[in-house]
């Protein structure tokens, strides 16, 4: 119930400010936020997942940590792309500025409060029911029966359970910060906010100013109240945890800078929540990005257009005449002849014998070749490392020797001997940046902790993981942007297309329906399974 | 107009008299047969009959110098009878047991054979 009110007081409060809000967060989100409203028909709005971290530090206050858990997935926020474009280090010097600002701190705590209040009243209303005749009017009461005193432990119980449902359902951690209110969670407080302040009006109206005696009759609305709340309740957990079950969509995830793809089946979402699904399941299926596999390619590209130079002779000839004579010229004229120019520059270079594709074999059967002669040479050397410790038993523990090691020690003990080969490696496969000196030997230590094998340990370098397997650092949570023409509080739709960008790549969803599918039926009799045998033999007489 | 008929039906026919090799305990023939009313006969398995739901019993084989290479039996040859016996409607087995009786030793069979049907046709045309 609290959380219903919660977002009853999130919906109230969003409609009238159109305020961003980020669970611990600071973003250009703020800044955005104070921007008008573009009739563009792209909008460009900000996910901001929080990051885990923080969402531990910041719970100061036990009672706000509750309510702050909450708040942060029925945000508002930017609504379209701002009049004036900024560039993305304006944007990051903005944010910087903004993170000390006091006034939108004052917003955030502010719905936090509301929220807590209209938490309360609803909490606390079935116990106002209960409690105002005796306080009022005791005199006239009629004295409560056995069923009604029946009806008080069923009130409280249920009272109990609701505030045991809701906890389960509403309190939990955001997973991220939307860019707009959640529209189901929106339309249920308001239902909630409708309900409860109708129950109070015929209370007001018809109890409280005739006084009436009837206890029994009281609480019985009272207890019809908590029903009403509990039902309410369940058409939360359907609304906003069943309905989306039942694989509806099928989206295709392709990042743009290397093409790798992903499918994903989810149910019929709106566009920000799939976009916030998608996110959550990148981090675990996609290599991670590496830029420098990247280079390679633009290289050659570079390459290929550099060497071809088009003299057009029509556009000297032009621009002399407007030189010599004044003119300014007709730019369509320039326009076409630029376009001619340049579609003449892409058949010469079709045309052109290029040899490039040769190189490119070459080069990567080369390449191939020398990451294979250096991950030999690393695996032996891994190997002949882990052969020099050895774990300890207990017995011989209490009688120490010297030379007795923690795991990082016999870590940073045997790192030397297989340094250079794991450098070269990682230098050869480009991935050098990704791993650091400490976080390898962090990785040394805590597979000889856990009895693993040389080629267990080896295996987070040889191959690409996905993203999570990397520091945090690498985890861009704070800096997607959902682009898209539909609006993202709108549902899925078959062949909707949305982007979801980052600052170094994008990934690009499209969505396709799952067809309809019609499944026959075929009865087999299991008495029907009979063989002869085909004879073609030949006897010999 | 009879006699021709007879004559006929004698001449695409070939009787063949085998004489078993007795082969220490085993008395044999020297040639392979395939067929019968319980096979299944198709044309991949049996190339020498014409009509494909032919379940007679054919030769399918015929080992060099044995005793029915001598008399003259033919690989292909359809077996019409064998010492009497009907060879026409009997299952793979029975063509067999026929055919092993131990207490035989020599064998008469009746056989057909498509080239000798031609050649009889061929030679009836000419006159």
């Amino acid at each position: 119930m609290d959380t219903e009110s919660t977002y009853s007081g999130y919906s109230y409060y969003s409609g009238r400010s159109r305020g961003s809000h980020r669970h611990g967060e600071r973003s250009r989100d703020r800044h955005k936020s104070r921007s008008k409203e573009s009739s563009r028909s792209e909008k460009s709005v900000t996910i901001n997942a929080p990051p885990a971290e923080p969402l531990l530090g910041e719970q100061s206050v036990r009672g706000e940590e509750v309510q702050d858990d909450n708040w942060g997935e029925t945000t508002t926020a930017v609504t379209g792309t701002s009049e004036h474009s900024l560039s993305q280090e304006d944007i990051v010097r903005i944010s910087k500025d903004l993170d000390d600002s006091v006034g939108l701190d004052c917003k955030r705590y502010l719905n936090v409060a509301l929220s807590v209040i209209l938490g309360l009243v609803v909490l606390l209303t079935p116990l106002a029911f209960l409690i105002l005749p005796h306080l009022l009017w005791p005199d006239r009461l009629r004295t409560c029966g056995t069923a009604c005193e029946g009806l008080f432990i069923s009130v409280a119980f249920k009272l109990l359970i609701l505030l045991l449902a809701v906890w389960a359902l509403f309190f939990r951690p955001p997973r991220a910060g939307l860019p707009r209110i959640f529209v189901f969670r929106a339309l249920l407080a308001t239902l909630v906010l409708l309900f409860v302040l109708s129950y109070w009006l015929f209370y007001g109206v018809r109890i409280l100013d005739s006084q009436d005696e009837d206890y029994q009759g009281i609480v019985q609305y009272a207890v019809s109240l908590v029903d009403a709340l509990l039902f309410i309740h369940y058409l939360a957990i359907v609304l906003l945890e069943l309905r989306q079950l039942q694989p509806f969509f099928s989206l295709c995830v392709t990042r743009s800078t290397d093409g790798a793809t992903q499918h994903y089946n989810l149910g019929q979402l709106s566009i920000q929540r799939a976009a916030v699904v998608i996110l959550e399941n990148y981090y675990k299926d996609f290599p991670v990005h590496n830029p420098a596999m990247l280079t390679a390619s633009k290289s050659r590209a570079a390459k290929h257009l550099a060497g071809l130079k088009v003299y057009n002779v029509d556009v000297f000839q032009m621009k002399l005449k407007a030189y010599l004579l004044d003119s300014p010229g007709g730019n369509n004229a320039a326009a076409g002849i630029a376009q001619s120019q340049s579609r003449a520059m892409i058949a010469a270079a079709a045309r052109r014998r290029d040899s490039s594709h040769n190189e490119l074999y070459y080069e990567e059967a080369e390449h191939e070749r020398r990451v294979r002669k250096r991950r030999a040479r690393l695996v032996v050397a891994v190997e002949e490392a882990f052969t020099h410790i050895c774990r300890m038993q207990e017995e011989e523990q209490k009688k120490a020797s010297g030379d007795v090691m923690d795991p990082r020690e016999a870590a940073q003990a045997i790192f030397p001997s297989m340094a250079r080969a794991l450098q070269k490696y990682l230098r050869t496969t480009r991935q050098q940046h990704l791993h650091s000196m400490e976080s390898i030997q962090q990785h040394l230590a805590f597979c000889i902790t856990n009895n693993m094998t040389p080629k267990a340990f080896l295996e987070s370098y040889l191959t690409t993981g996905p993203t999570l397997q990397y520091g945090k650092d690498r985890w861009l949570a704070r800096q997607w942007t959902l682009i898209s023409e539909a609006s993202v509080t709108s549902g899925l739709k078959d062949g909707t297309i949305f982007l979801l960008k980052c600052i170094d790549f994008s990934l690009v969803v499209t969505t396709k329906k799952i067809p309809y599918i019609q499944l026959a039926e075929e009865f087999i009799d299991p008495k029907s399974h009979k063989f002869v045998l085909r004879l073609q033999s030949e006897t010999s007489v | 107009y009879n006699s021709a008929v007879l004559f006929f039906l004698s001449v695409f026919q070939q009787r063949i008299e085998i004489h078993k090799l007795r082969d220490g305990d085993n008395l044999i023939l020297g040639f392979s047969i395939g067929g019968g009313i319980d096979q299944d006969s198709n044309s991949s398995q049996n190339p020498f009959s014409e009509d494909k739901t032919d379940k007679g019993i054919y030769v399918t084989r015929v080992s060099k110098g044995g005793p029915a290479e001598v008399a003259g039996l033919r690989m292909g040859d359809k077996i019409m009878q064998v010492n009497g016996w009907d060879m026409t409607m009997v299952t793979h087995d029975q063509a067999r047991k026929k055919l092993t009786k131990k207490n035989e030793d020599v064998v008469r069979l009746l056989v057909t054979r498509k080239s000798l049907e031609n050649a009889v046709r061929q030679s009836m045309m000419q006159h």
